[in-house]
């Protein structure tokens, strides 16, 4: 059993388990929960399509955390697994294979096999040149489709029906997506917090603070770095399935390198460290960025030096201020 | 072979604009350590201030001059209001804190000059092509960019080599805190280093800007290929950016143009078609990836890094 579980076990037992940070969570979840409801007494359906969206990049956002903020690798390409789960759902749609059960795993294994491919060259590399050979070949994945003319090319590609899965769930009806995105997050959630406190996460944890000590005492940090890496890159394939089922578009747009950067700003936001920060902070860029629209016809005017100032000021983001006293 | 000259002049010129990009990168991330995702920001500010600045004046090369004082001064102010706050941290701040700052430079040129797009207009006598070579003939202001941006990669190498200036800067890249401890004032050093980068930047905008219609994005995407000519010749190093920018203007360049036949003499046509525009456009990612591979410090690491 690891550190932190062992942790918050002792917690559970000593009764001061209700720390702020867990308050949140937990009014964040529930809030969660009922947007639909609230839509639907307030009969505003743009809101469970807005929400969705951020359950969605959320759960993209979550997977970048793993590697990013657990496992130290900055990767400036992410957005290319959005893409290719995408595309995976956008092509075998155009082909007429529309069932979800092949689709999606089929969006999951493509984009393993990529970040199988270019975890195996780029973690050779660290720090800065790590970033920029993602970003390398994020940019080839964005050109490749680019290429795809029977796909649409620069334009993209209208998705006329969405992923069918029989009688177990309609995407077509918002609210059984939207709890559908719901729970793949969650479980996402459940996912990253068993890695990270397993084993597994232990010595990924390590080879971010000191990695020639982790290979010092016997670990092959790279295997477990690219198994990561992998996972990470399936978990966000899925996100890009789920994406395309949502925007029912596919383009080279979604995987433009500033989408990258968007997940980016996303996971370090909401707090790199802390298991719901990426959905902390796809929530408060997606909601912000929404609401300043209604404001202003120039959101991005007050958006970007927000980001400025966190990076500046918040170095643990929005979730390092929730529960920070605590250290 | 006249075509393929006409195209490695087109690839010199990109070299030569991507350099100009590059060298203000490269120094910048070896002297301050900082990861900038706004200096392509500052390309499309020199660009939409060339355009704005020579419609005023009427002149070109006024507007040109005009537009790179301008530059010059929103780099430094940029450094001294935001950039300088971010040296010594972590990259990903940089990402964040600069990502930002790239959001706000786009909304604020559609603010400024609204979305649609700029042209610069040039002055009749480079409209023209000359003859270079028996039945080659080539646009007299592509020739005016290669010339133009040599010259002032002649001066950057003269300014950082042969100058006070470029001697402290020069020591601020091998070792910060030395240059600061024998007391060297480090911020104005880093606000000029800032402002020198900025002012290439917005230099190489400005003189693309007759070519390509001046737009809000334009940045974003010939950043990406600065960075890419600034990992292969290894962070830091201005003669490495130099070699690099050539070499990867010419393979982007030589590569669109004659990587469609090449892929048709050992591919169906179809195939080919399908196969060319993407591969052209991933010649300069696999480059670098390659290099990255065997070399991961880029060729001509800079020395004390």
């Amino acid at each position: 059993m690891s550190s932190l579980r062992a942790m918050s076990l002792a917690r559970i037992r000593r009764g001061d388990w209700l720390t702020p940070r867990v308050a949140v969570n937990a009014v964040l979840l529930a809030v969660l929960a009922l947007v639909p409801f609230y839509a639907s007494l307030t009969s505003d359906p743009f809101l469970v399509t807005l929400f969705t969206r951020v359950l969605i990049l959320a759960l993209a956002a979550l997977s970048l955390n793993l590697i990013m903020g657990f496992g130290g690798m900055v990767s400036l390409g992410h957005a290319a697994y959005l893409g290719i789960g995408g595309y995976a759902v956008g092509i075998l749609a155009k082909e007429g294979i529309g069932s979800g059960f092949v689709q999606w795993p089929v969006a999951v294994a493509a984009s393993a096999l990529y970040a199988l491919a270019v975890g195996a060259l780029s973690l050779r590399t660290r720090g800065f040149y790590f970033i920029m050979i993602t970003l390398a070949f994020a940019q080839m994945i964005y050109y490749v489709a680019s290429g795809l003319d029977r796909y649409g090319g620069d334009d993209g590609l209208t998705i006329y029906r969405r992923s069918r899965f029989g009688a177990f769930v309609d995407l077509d009806n918002k609210t059984q997506f939207y709890y559908l995105c719901f729970a793949l997050l969650l479980a996402g959630i459940y996912l990253v917090w068993r890695i990270v406190n397993s084993r597994f996460g232990l010595v990924i944890r390590g080879a971010r603070s000191n990695e020639r000590r982790m290979r010092a005492i016997g670990f092959p940090t790279f295997r477990y770095k690219l198994v990561c890496f992998v996972i990470a890159g399936a978990m966000c394939g899925l996100a890009g399935a789920l994406l395309a089922n949502h925007t029912n578009f596919i383009s080279p747009a979604m995987m433009h390198w500033t989408r990258s950067g968007d997940l980016i700003v996303m996971a370090v936001l909401g707090g790199m460290h802390a298991m719901f920060g990426p959905l902390i902070g796809a929530m408060t860029f997606l909601l912000l960025e929404e609401a300043l629209s209604h404001v202003t016809d120039y959101p991005d005017l007050i958006l970007g030096p927000l980001l400025l100032l966190v990076a500046i000021y918040l170095h643990g983001g929005i979730g390092g201020l929730i529960g920070a006293r605590r250290g | 072979m006249l075509y393929f000259i006409e195209q490695f002049l087109n690839g010199i010129q990109l070299g030569m604009l991507l350099f100009l990009l590059a060298a203000g990168l490269t120094l910048i991330f070896g002297i301050m350590d900082l990861m900038n995702l706004a200096h392509g920001s500052l390309y499309m500010i020199g660009a939409y201030f060339g355009a704005t600045f020579a419609a005023w004046t009427g002149s070109f090369v006024l507007g040109a001059l005009l537009a790179l004082i301008a530059t010059l001064a929103v780099g430094m102010a940029l450094e001294v209001i935001a950039i300088r706050r971010l040296y010594g941290r972590d990259h990903l701040d940089h990402v964040l804190g600069t990502f930002g700052l790239l959001l706000f430079f786009d909304e604020l040129v559609r603010l400024v000059w609204g979305p649609a797009g700029l042209t610069l207009s040039l002055p009749s006598e480079m409209l023209n092509a000359v003859q270079i070579l028996p039945g080659l003939y080539y646009p007299v202001y592509r020739l005016v960019i290669i010339g133009v941006t040599l010259a002032v990669a002649l001066a950057l190498y003269l300014l950082v080599m042969r100058t006070r200036l470029g001697m402290l800067i020069r020591a601020g890249a091998s070792n910060r805190e030395m240059v600061g401890a024998l007391g060297v004032n480090i911020k104005l050093l880093y606000t000029l280093v800032f402002g020198l980068g900025a002012a290439l930047a917005g230099f190489a905008g400005l003189m693309q800007a007759p070519i390509l219609t001046v737009q809000i994005g334009m940045g974003e995407n010939i950043l990406i290929l600065a960075f890419v000519v600034i990992v292969i010749g290894g962070v830091g190093s201005i003669r490495g950016a130099f070699v690099a920018a050539l070499f990867v203007g010419l393979v982007d360049t030589v590569g669109r143009a004659f990587l469609p036949d090449l892929l048709h003499d050992y591919l169906s046509a179809n195939a080919a078609a399908t196969l060319a525009p993407a591969l052209s456009s991933m010649m300069i990612y696999l480059l670098m990836a390659l290099v990255l591979v065997v070399r991961p410090e880029g060729l001509f690491p800079a020395a004390g890094k």
